[in-house]
């Protein structure tokens, strides 16, 4: 995307995809697989803060906790319920992963949303990774757990016997849809969200009257923008759980 | 011609945002009507809330994502 603003219309330039620009941070040259780029720095600085917040919060391990060792617990325990809820007792031993899931995409939209920072999670080749591979341990587990009985996922025992062949059919394609819309459903959310408050900051050029408006628009986008932020990490990991009981219990 | 088209393009994308509105506060309406009817067992369920909301929005978000190619991108 180069995100240039094809016509300037009236003079004013907008380029709100510009910010999701991969660059280099040091040197200059092509991008190569281990090229340090911005993309790699906000990842790190994403687990930086999940350590400084689950480990050094928690290293006190008091009975009474303190605020950071509070948070920590408040978020391990509202990922353990929906777990323990979602899949039922045999899927808390897939917790670890899934924790990692929600904290990681947690972070990366928090830290997205300080100023002059890069949103990893807005770009789809992230959240790619992150989908397919949910849907690839979901499908290898349910064949493990289940073998060949995975396959009654398609299988719609309730509808009549005529309808089954059909019902199968899109009951498959809507299973290969799943990683599509899990990832695109993130990335769209954060990439959106993002360019909608570079739009409404460029509004702010057009003269001395709208700035004040334009601003007060940012700032009510940016309020929306964390609660979005926090919605869809909640949501990527509720589905994730959603897919894992389909797979560890297959039933329709 | 190009740009004019893009633009046009851009403005018919963007009615399927209001199409996920339209979706979003159908689901959050009937959850409302239902939590008010029995408000113990609407705690319950407010994980279905969110993901039917998500569900909604999703598609929503594919169009805005269109529209927004269509106007920078193209």
């Amino acid at each position: 995307m180069a995100g240039e603003a094809n016509s300037e219309s009236g003079g004013l330039e907008f380029h709100p995809l510009d910010q999701f620009e991969v660059h280099r941070i040091f040197g200059e040259g092509p991008i190569h697989w281990y090229t340090i780029t911005n993309v790699t720095m906000w990842m790190a600085i994403a687990v930086v803060c999940i350590v400084l917040l689950l480990v050094i919060g928690t290293r006190k391990r008091a009975v009474v906790p303190n605020r950071t060792q509070s948070v920590a617990e408040t978020l391990y325990g509202f990922v353990y319920t929906m777990v323990e809820d979602v899949t039922g007792k045999d899927g808390i031993k897939y917790f670890p992963y899934i924790f990692t899931l929600f904290i990681f995409i947690l972070i990366s939209n928090f830290l997205g949303l300080l100023p002059m920072a890069f949103t990893t999670t807005s770009h789809i080749a992230v959240t790619a990774i992150l989908a397919f591979a949910v849907f690839f341990t979901v499908t290898i587990l349910g064949f493990f757990k289940n073998g060949a009985a995975f396959l009654g996922l398609f299988w719609v025992s309730s509808a009549p016997l005529a309808l089954r062949p059909i019902l199968a059919v899109i009951e498959i394609i809507s299973y290969f849809v799943r990683p599509v819309s899990h990832s695109i459903r993130l990335a769209g959310n954060l990439m959106a969200g993002h360019a909608v408050l570079k739009v409404f900051a460029g509004f702010a050029q057009v003269g001395l009257i709208v700035a004040p408006v334009a601003i007060l628009g940012v700032v009510a986008i940016y309020a929306l923008e964390v609660l979005v932020s926090a919605i869809q990490a909640y949501v990527f990991t509720i589905l994730t759980c959603v897919y894992l009981k389909d797979a560890l219990h297959p039933s329709h | 011609m190009e740009g004019e088209l893009a633009h046009i393009g851009a403005g018919l994308a963007a009615i399927g945002s209001g199409a996920a509105a339209i979706g979003v506060g159908h689901v959050a309406g009937n959850f409302l009507a239902g939590a008010l009817r029995n408000p113990s067992a609407a705690a319950g369920q407010t994980a279905t809330l969110f993901i039917g909301i998500a569900f909604a929005e999703a598609l929503g978000i594919f169009s805005f994502l269109v529209a927004l190619l269509l106007m920078f991108a193209v």
